[in-house]
């Protein structure tokens, strides 16, 4: 049933370890996601959920396998054309400190076109890339009178729907979040997901979403948890764990 | 946005440690374009004490020590010149004119020369200027004085004062020859030279005051001012001449005919390579303070390789934000070799401006207390070369934390170690 030309992401036998290390860090061996697709990624802290973003971020290779985005083996890439790849069609939410202090908020979800003509091009189809900053703030519920303003003034609540708002610009086809959630108390962790979630259906972004925190995993359509070795000897990964109601 | 505008508002975001930084680069930038400037124009201030003389002769000695005391009027000559040797030179047909000198005494600290007023006409400094009596006139009378600038500027002396001159070179009282003053006629325009701190008088003045001593002490006999000028005051010897030929190609033909004149053991040198031989010796203390100058700007270097690593850490967010994107490694490393280069070439303007605003300020001083004229111009080529050796030192320097936040970038990929 599975297409996999049409997969947004596809990993194969995707095994890495760090050097030094005696097992697989990640060992997957298979997981597709489809355009539109939100992913879930559990694990304990140092189960490996960060190393599998910058895998599919073209940050790090895969030790062994391979990791397809859009039917690109990334691995057949440059490193310097995997960060092209990655400026042009990803979007990248952290935990924190999402954002540069010396940037306005604008400039800052600007930001993310700055290495990337596709990007700029896309996000100023209809308007300038400004406009399309503001648009995409206020969407976001974020107020005017911060829009050009230091983004130190902003709570993290807010300042996490910046990070939003900069991944979504210039419709990358696929998001990637580090625990975006961890540092908001549960109300604005809810609001944070309810706008994340409209605005990357909106634009059908296939989302990874990395946290440790088991709640969330009810949210998404898909979900799978990341075991470290000592958890489970052998296999390291626990692939694709339906989850949609 | 681009790579430059994120490096700029980065850096200003940063400023504080920033700017001292740029402070530390500007002063050794500062430094080493002043000591240049200072070098270049002390060499062509002692170059152009003496222009347009072919030759200077005095009795047998070493060149500089000639040079020192006919035109610096530092130390002493050894000997003299009897004045039949002179006349036998300022004779000869390849010679266009020869001014006398007479040293030997002073006034107050400053040196008497005793000439003639040939030394007025023929006398050249700088780029082919003559000496211009200022105030007044040039000597004429036996007692009769024209004084350099500083000389009257400092003893606060003008037309019509009169003075009295020291026997040798101690200003002490027993040793004067308080029974002749001579009178100031004369106040010579400021030419940056030792002409300046110089007491002009006749070559028979000198001869007139000295006609009562023998050896050095006062004669038994003593004759006042009106009996000395009862005498025949043509001078018996002098301490040196300066010569100008009538065709310049001939000089080192003179030149050998003075050194081997049988007659009288005497020294020809050409001032113009003695000049250059002289500055030589002395530049040393300019090389040492140039150098001296290059390990301010080490300093400086290392001071601004100590902020950009410090820097790193706290940059190591911005780095995985730029990273995530979609910022190359090489972006990363430019962005450390731009904010050097900004800072370096900030502090490159701020020390071309600390030169320039010291240069405009001093100038008025340095033109009245040594009479030359600072010529403010543009940067010259080795200031430019300067210049560009700091800043590719700088970039080069960079270089040590751009690979240090490239291998970080790479290590840290996206995760963030809060
Ligand atoms: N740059 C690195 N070099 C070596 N080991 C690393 C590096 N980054 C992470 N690791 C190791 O990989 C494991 C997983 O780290 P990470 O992917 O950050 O886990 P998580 O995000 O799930 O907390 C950790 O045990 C850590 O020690
Ligand atoms: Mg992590």
């Amino acid at each position: 049933m599975i297409d996999r030309a049409a997969a947004v992401v596809c990993l194969e036998q995707t095994r890495f370890r760090w050097p030094g290390q005696s097992n697989d860090l990640i060992d997957i061996d298979e997981l597709t996601l489809q355009a539109g697709e939100h992913l879930f990624v559990r694990g304990a802290s140092g189960s490996g959920k960060t190393t599998l973003l910058n895998l599919l971020a073209g940050v790090h290779t895969p030790t062994a396998g391979v990791v397809r985005l859009l039917g690109t083996d990334l691995a057949e890439l440059s490193a310097s054309r995997r960060d092209q790849f990655r400026a042009d069609h990803i979007g990248v939410i952290f935990q924190q400190f999402n954002l540069l202090p010396y940037l306005s908020t604008v400039e800052n979800v600007t930001l993310a076109c700055a290495f990337s003509a596709r990007k700029r091009e896309r996000a100023a189809e209809s308007t300038e890339v400004k406009t399309a900053a503001r648009n995409l703030l206020s969407a976001l519920n974020l107020p005017d009178s911060s829009y050009d303003a230091p983004v130190n003034e902003l709570s993290v609540g807010q300042q996490q729907r910046v990070a939003v708002a900069r991944a979504l610009i210039g419709g990358p086809e696929i998001i990637i979040a580090d625990e975006p959630t961890s540092a908001l108390d549960t109300e604005n962790r809810d609001r944070f997901l309810e706008l994340l979630f409209r605005e990357a259906e909106a634009r059908s972004c296939t989302l990874v979403f990395v946290s440790h925190d088991p709640q969330l995993a009810g949210r998404f359509t898909r979900s799978i948890e990341l075991r470290t070795a000592d958890d489970m000897p052998g296999d390291a990964a626990d692939d694709a764990v339906g989850a949609s109601p | 946005m681009n790579l430059l505008r994120i490096a700029i508002k980065s850096a200003k975001f940063r400023r504080t440690s920033l700017i001292l930084t740029i402070f530390t680069i500007a002063i050794s930038v500062a430094l080493l374009l002043g000591v240049d400037k200072i070098r270049k124009e002390s060499r062509s201030s002692l170059l152009n004490t003496v222009s347009q003389t072919d030759l200077i002769v005095g009795a047998r000695s070493s060149p500089t020590n000639l040079l020192l005391y006919s035109v610096f009027r530092i130390g002493n000559a050894t000997n003299n010149v009897s004045w039949e040797t002179y006349e036998h030179f300022a004779e000869m047909e390849e010679v266009a004119w020869t001014v006398p000198i007479s040293l030997g005494d002073s006034h107050r600290g400053f040196r008497v020369m005793g000439t003639t007023t040939d030394y007025f006409d023929f006398y050249r400094y700088g780029n082919r200027k003559p000496l211009v009596v200022d105030d007044g006139q040039r000597f004429d009378g036996v007692f009769e004085t024209v004084l350099g600038a500083d000389v009257a500027n400092e003893l606060d002396y003008s037309i019509g004062d009169e003075i009295i001159i020291s026997h040798g070179l101690v200003s002490a009282d027993f040793a004067g020859h308080d029974d002749k003053p001579f009178t100031v006629v004369g106040v010579l325009a400021k030419t940056g030279t030792p002409v300046d701190r110089t007491v002009h008088v006749s070559l028979a003045g000198i001869e007139a005051i000295h006609v009562d001593w023998q050896d050095g002490g006062r004669s038994s006999v003593t004759l006042d001012a009106e009996q000395a000028l009862q005498l025949d005051l043509t001078p018996t010897a002098i301490t040196a001449f300066l010569v100008g030929l009538e065709n310049r190609a001939e000089t080192f033909q003179v030149q050998r005919a003075i050194n081997d004149y049988p007659d009288e053991p005497m020294s020809a040198i050409l001032p113009g390579a003695t000049l250059a031989e002289f500055w030589r010796t002395i530049s040393t203390i300019e090389q040492i303070l140039f150098v001296i100058s290059g390990f301010v700007l080490v300093v400086g270097l290392l001071g601004m390789l100590t902020t950009i690593l410090s820097t790193l850490n706290e940059r190591r967010r911005e780095i995985a934000v730029l990273r995530s994107i979609g910022a190359r490694a090489t972006h990363v490393v430019s962005l450390i070799l731009l904010e050097t280069l900004l800072v370096v070439v900030a502090g490159c303007v701020a020390g071309v401006g600390l030169v320039y605003g010291l240069l405009v300020l001093a100038r008025p001083m340095v033109a009245r207390r040594t009479g030359i004229d600072l010529a403010i111009t543009w940067l010259d080529s080795t200031q430019l070369t300067i210049m560009f050796g700091v800043i590719l030192s700088a970039v080069v320097v960079s270089l040590v934390p751009g690979v240090i936040a490239y291998r970080r970038s790479i290590q840290d990929g996206l995760a963030l170690k809060v």
